[in-house]
């Protein structure tokens, strides 16, 4: 099936050609299939080399000067390493930019620590005004990346290799119901819905889906919350949604648990799906943590 | 404290006379130590004599942009703004007070015709190369991009990212002006002008308080390659 990454290099390449304001900024990641693109539009698809806070910068420079810049690295080197450019050369500064990274948490498990950056959504939510995009399909991704290049703000999009087997999303970033029960609530993001879907079965309970994780569509959780426990199943560090379930149910009794990538480093290397398990997300062990907690 | 303003000058507004007074406005002292700044006749050279833009034209898309990198100690740019019109003399005394648009590091959101906010070191330099590129990938040939670093602050090493990344694309509307008041800790032996120098840039050494030279180096001609001016302040100076 093709990636989250392979159709972001197959679709960039048309919305250049459709909006001479949209420029494509590189740190060499992924630059080998843009070339036919950095060929056809040399002042407007830059690979930097390997240079990733010049990379935030120059996104940033290019907005100062009425461009769209998209730039794009792995997570780590994206959002981790050059935090302070983010901060400064985007928001303080009060311009926008799509970031679209790859990697993610734990995409290239045998790269290790270096190449993991489970935390890259909780670091954008010390910052305002951020769109936060984890599609689960490449189909999603397209949506999100086609609307975020069309836009002016701050969009994050981060694909990766791990996907669900069809798009689940229904209205651009609103939760999707994928299912109502009774007995509380699982909030599943992005590539992890296959595995909260097969959890869940036969549960009494409401499964809601997520590909765009801020803002946090808290009216949704709210219209269909029926028993007030709230179980978050994020594909990045556990618990990163808690306060934004807090401040959707505020003035409501809840009970939230959080799952995702633990804190604590695993030192391990081997396979994305073995590394799923070691953090507690794949299917039987998502299932046996959300009947404890939800006496579903 | 005193807060008269110094009269300007007819049509032509304030003059690089009127700086020190316009200074004290904001420390609230007559003794103009700050008027000493070491960014002073930079400043003044580049928006009296240089830089293609007046408060008429600052939203203009062909206008020349000047990104004060070096944000810390910023009265002497909030005087020259005020000069040549850009901000009210009448805001200086409020300097760095909460209700005031002039805070100890430039905000652009805040202060009229400050092109970036600033205070956080190393950011000038890589802002105005993707400035710079984006001009070019707009066709907009004209209008220069110049940015105002320390020495101390090419400490910072997201400067040398900028540094060879704009030779490799032959960024020839970015202007650097390195103002060298021997601040960096570790020093730059053989000269701030080597490390442009060896990217490839073309690059002048001035004496950082000469009009004269200033503004003849910062319009030097430099076909297909960015330009590098290291204005050197002498201590005590």
């Amino acid at each position: 099936m093709e990636t989250m990454r392979e159709r972001f290099t197959s679709v960039t390449p048309d919305l250049l050609a459709a909006d001479p304001r949209l420029a494509l900024v590189l740190a060499d990641i992924t630059a080998g299939s843009f070339e036919p693109a950095r060929m056809r539009y040399p002042d407007r698809v830059l690979n930097l080399g390997i240079r990733e806070q010049l990379l935030v910068s120059v996104a940033a420079g290019l907005a100062l000067a009425g461009m769209r810049p998209i730039a794009h690295t792995f997570a780590s080197f994206l959002v981790e390493r050059p935090f302070e450019q983010i901060k400064l050369d985007l928001n303080h500064q009060n311009v926008g930019a799509v970031l679209v990274s790859a990697g993610g948490s734990y995409d290239y498990s045998g790269s290790g620590r270096t190449h993991q950056a489970p935390g890259d959504v909780a670091l954008l939510d010390t910052l305002p005004g951020w769109t936060v995009h984890v599609p689960g399909h490449p189909d999603e991704a397209e949506r999100q990346l086609r609307a975020a290049a069309a836009g002016d703000g701050l969009v994050y999009i981060r694909l990766s290799s791990r996907s669900t087997m069809v798009p689940l999303e229904r209205e651009p970033g609103k939760f999707s119901v994928l299912r109502l029960g009774a007995a509380g609530t699982v909030i599943a993001v992005g590539p992890l819905a296959d595995e909260v879907v097969e959890a869940t079965l036969g549960l009494d309970v409401t499964v809601l889906y997520a590909a765009t994780i801020r803002p946090f569509d808290g009216a949704t959780l709210r219209d269909t919350l029926r028993t007030p426990d709230v179980v978050l199943v994020e594909p990045y560090l556990a618990g990163t949604s808690a306060a934004d379930v807090g401040r959707a149910l505020t003035g409501i009794r809840h009970r939230v648990l959080g799952l995702g990538v633990r804190r604590a480093e695993l030192r391990r290397y081997g396979t994305p799906a073995e590394h799923e398990r070691a953090h507690g997300l794949d299917a039987a062990t998502l299932r046996a943590s959300i009947i404890g907690f939800l006496d579903a | 404290m005193d807060t008269t303003f110094p009269a300007a000058a007819g049509t032509a507004g304030y003059g690089y006379a009127d700086l020190p007074a316009l200074i004290s406005l904001m420390t609230g002292d007559s003794k103009h130590d700050s008027a000493a700044a070491s960014t002073l006749d930079v400043l003044w050279v580049l928006y009296d004599r240089v830089l293609r833009v007046s408060p008429g034209t600052a939203g203009d898309d062909a206008r020349d942009r000047f990104l004060l990198s070096k944000g810390h100690g910023p009265m002497a740019y909030y005087a020259v703004l005020a000069a040549k019109g850009f901000i009210d003399p009448a805001e200086l005394p409020g300097y760095g007070g909460f209700g005031s648009p002039l805070g100890q590091h430039p905000d652009r959101n805040l202060v009229p015709g400050a092109e970036i906010s600033s205070g956080s070191l190393g950011h000038g330099l890589p802002l105005a190369t993707g400035t710079a590129l984006g001009l070019r990938a707009r066709g907009m040939t004209d209008p220069r991009v110049f940015v105002l670093i320390g020495d101390g602050e090419l400490d910072e090493g997201s400067n040398h990212e900028a540094i060879a990344f704009a030779r490799a694309a032959r960024l020839d509307a970015l202007h650097v002006i390195v103002v060298d008041n021997s601040s960096s800790t570790h020093g730059w032996p053989g000269g701030i002008e080597t490390r442009f120098a060896t990217e490839g840039w073309s690059v002048r050494r001035v004496p950082g308080r000469d009009h004269t030279a200033l503004e003849a180096a910062l319009t030097a001609p430099h076909p297909g390659r960015p330009h590098a001016v290291v204005a050197v302040i002498e201590p005590g100076q």
